[in-house]
């Protein structure tokens, strides 16, 4: 007999799902919404040339594969630091935060978690936003935290429930942990106005939550940056010390290199210096120290003027896809005669959209027009084309007249 | 890390001639691997431990996790057996790891949730050799269904291995008190420069039909330290069994890591699929394995001309990359601070710090420390 006859088959992967019944569809005009992965418009994976040009470059210096340190490649986790934070700004030039290397935006966040199980005694809660990315939940759960949420979508208006997540985070314990998206809000690609992250922030602060921002996303929301990290800076400017988790897997392309940060805003350097050591305490028995590949690319392209110029360039050429796929989506369903009212598909940013379509009229999309996504509604705006993006229209056209 | 006789870094020939054929393939991208990895990775990986024929793979009750490093391998079976081996998240399973051990070991079965941390009895430093009788009544004296973390070969840190004969006793003893052995391998093909040779003791553990965990790293034996290429072998009664067990293993992977980093596994999967590639990499682990089995016989050979007291034999019975020397504190002491040479407290040296340019050097001073402090 075996060690593991009691051992449950785990739950299938939901997303992965969509993928393995879109990969046995033989529909020509079969369409892949589930991916959370950019495609450029020719629906092919795009390696971005500041990335190939970096790996030209790293590979001409020939260097070796000795251990990076546990905290990760310096220039990486510097510029990864700067490109959130802002050159010009304070908590950043006062050396006041530790920024570790992390596998990827997961990673990253895992860290985070454990940190925050180990040495904020004050809490044991995180609250997320009503609904959330997937795998924060179970992320937080295994970190031995526990799991609240606060209103954040409306489904209504497929859009943000501004007062319901005032009044729900007026009401949050004190000291209790809070995750916000920084920016294009996974899965609903709803995001607060300036405005309403101000006012998010003065409750943040009154209520003396400790803010953890998940920014997944910087430059591949808009297209700028600077625009894409405004919360996050927002909020450190008024004085609330937040800890951050960064991807570079979308904005870089580097999904399957596992190029990720997780920062810590502290009070001082000397703060910093202890916050790191407990952090790279964590980190060696997880998996001793970062795998190196992702983190040169990305230091190579953020450190050198040049690429980063050109990555700019290409990560805003994404955006702009993107942004374009959300307006002819919406400009086909008018044409196709559709009477609802489709503004909140060019409202939403980023790559997920919560299209508002109901779990029967995705079914339907899936078993008569191949067209794949998640039961919620949600879709991948990456996988859309300008090729497939009228029989889009038309598909959900025909499940919701 | 292994260093060349210039006591430089060492990227293997293969490897470079491998990342230069990854970096020509216009055809590879950078998405996302599987949560479980790359599946060419995973199963030549599993191949090389349990070896070609072996019949666990023929059996298809082997699985592969694709993981970051052998740390991360270790991790990810550590959180497996503390969430589903005796019982439902039985935190008080005692695990046994060797007197001494890598320290990472005790950091990782705790973090991973185990409360319970025992040491077995493993170096004698008396005989500088292993204490067979001392581990082998802590087994008898093991609760039943203890893990314990057995080193595969190269025992870090005295390189102090046992016999075929030793191992056999030692299965014997585990098979009656039903205890989990989970295997460490970090050297393999590193430590005598046979890859069959250095993965005996698994092997024999899957022949006499234990289920088992094997904790691969490929940091040593292909010199890709910081691309993180690990795997975790796991050997299970049947298919069925090893499939759920993959299931869950998929859940604790995807809230650590969420799928692993493509570039090593790419670089190693390359290599072991290809006849001619796997051939060339045998030949650098050789001449790895060669350098330091050199360096230890040049060692030990100086030190028994100098007369130095004492015996020397065991700077040769050991293996792969560390050696317990049996220096002291106060010896180690005189090393660092009045020769410069730096080891351990515990008298532990890296093997691949000693060159043909420093030999003479080293083992002068290991004859200064011994004749000069007691």
């Amino acid at each position: 007999s075996s060690w593991w006859s009691h051992v449950e088959m785990g739950p299938p992967d939901p997303i992965l799902g969509v993928t393995e019944a879109y990969k046995r569809d033989t529909n020509s005009k079969k369409m892949n919404l589930g991916v959370g992965a950019y495609r450029d418009d020719n629906g092919k994976p795009y390696v971005l040339n500041c990335v190939r040009k970096a790996e030209a470059m790293i590979a001409s210096k020939k260097m070796d594969k000795e251990y990076l340190p546990i905290g990760g490649l310096a220039d990486f986790t510097r510029a990864s630091a700067e490109l959130a934070l802002g050159q010009n700004s304070e908590a950043f030039k006062s050396g006041r935060y530790v920024t570790v290397q992390g596998i990827s935006g997961t990673g990253s966040l895992r860290i985070g978690a454990n940190f925050l199980q180990r040495f904020f005694k004050a809490s044991r809660d995180v609250y997320l936003p009503k609904p959330s990315w997937g795998n924060h939940t179970p992320i937080f759960r295994d970190a031995g935290m526990q799991l609240q949420a606060y209103r954040y979508y409306d489904p209504k208006t497929c859009s943000l429930d501004f007062s319901g997540a005032m009044d729900d985070i007026s009401k949050i314990p004190e000291k209790s942990i809070i995750l916000l998206h920084a920016c294009a809000h996974n899965p609903t690609g709803v995001d607060p106005r300036q405005e309403q992250w101000k006012e998010l922030a003065a409750t943040v602060k009154k209520r003396n939550l400790l803010v953890y921002f998940d920014m997944a996303y910087q430059g591949f929301a808009s297209g700028d940056i600077n625009r894409d990290a405004w919360a996050v800076r927002y909020f450190i400017e008024q004085g609330v010390n937040i800890v951050l988790s960064q991807s570079f897997a979308k904005n870089m392309g580097l999904y399957g290199e596992r190029a990720g940060a997780f920062t810590v805003i502290c009070s001082d350097a000397d703060e910093a210096k202890r916050v790191e050591s407990q952090l790279k305490i964590l980190i060696r028995p997880m998996y001793s120290n970062p795998p190196v590949n992702g983190a040169r690319i990305a230091s190579m392209i953020l450190n050198t003027p040049d690429l980063r110029k050109e990555w700019l360039t290409e990560v805003k050429g994404m955006a702009d896809r993107i942004i374009s796929m959300r307006t002819q989506l919406v400009s086909n369903l008018k044409k196709e005669g559709s009477s609802h009212n489709w503004q909140h598909i060019t409202d939403q940013i980023g790559m997920f959209c919560f299209t508002g379509l109901k779990p029967e009229q995705v079914e339907r999309l899936i078993k008569e027009f191949s067209v794949y996504m998640t039961k919620d509604g949600r879709i991948s705006v990456a996988g859309v084309t300008s090729g497939n993006v009228g029989y889009l229209a038309h598909a959900i056209h025909q499940v919701t007249k | 890390a292994y260093r060349t006789d210039e006591g430089q870094p060492w990227v293997l020939p293969v490897v470079k001639k491998v990342e230069q054929m990854i970096a020509n393939d216009n055809s590879l991208n950078h998405e996302y691997l599987p949560i479980l990895g790359l599946p060419e990775f995973r199963a030549n990986a599993s191949r090389i431990a349990l070896g070609d024929d072996s019949p666990a793979i023929k059996e298809k009750r082997v699985g592969s996790v694709q993981s970051l490093g052998g740390t991360g391998a270790l991790r990810i079976g550590a959180e497996f057996l503390r969430r589903w081996y005796n019982g439902n998240n039985n935190t008080a399973t005692p695990v046994y790891v060797s007197a001494p051990s890598w320290e990472n070991h005790n950091s990782v079965f705790m973090d991973a949730g185990f409360k319970d941390i025992r040491t077995y009895h493993y170096w004698d430093a008396a005989k500088r050799g292993l204490d067979l009788q001392g581990l082998l009544n802590d087994m008898e004296n093991a609760p039943e269904r203890s893990i314990f973390i057995l080193h595969a070969c190269a025992h870090n840190p005295t390189g102090t291995d046992p016999t075929p004969e030793q191992w056999k006793q030692i299965a014997g003893v585990m098979k009656r008190r039903s205890l989990f052995p989970f295997f460490d391998s970090a050297y393999q093909g590193f430590a005598s420069g046979s890859l069959d040779k250095d993965a005996w003791a698994v092997r024999y553990f899957v022949s006499e039909g234990f289920e088992l965990f094997c904790a691969q790293s490929f940091s040593k034996n292909f010199g890709l330290y910081n691309e993180r290429v690990g795997n975790l072998t796991v050997v299970g009664k049947d298919a069925d069994n090893v499939q759920r067990v993959l299931s869950q293993m998929e859940k604790i992977v995807r809230t650590t890591w969420s799928n692993p980093p493509s570039q090593g596994a790419r670089i190693v999967a390359t290599t072991l699929s290809s006849p001619q590639l796997f051939e060339e990499w045998k030949g650098n682990v050789k001449t790895m394995a060669d350098r330091v089995l050199l360096m230890r016989s040049e060692l030990r050979s100086r030190l028994e001309a100098l007369g130095t007291p004492g015996t020397w034999n065991h700077i040769t019975d050991q293996i792969g990359m560390f050696s317990f020397t049996g220096l002291n504190p106060k010896q180690v002491e005189y090393m660092v601070k009045e020769k410069h040479i730096y080891l351990m407290a515990s008298g532990r040296i890296n093997m691949c710090g000693l060159t043909t340019k420093n030999l003479d050097y080293v083992a002068k001073s290991i004859h200064e420390a011994v004749t000069k402090i007691q």
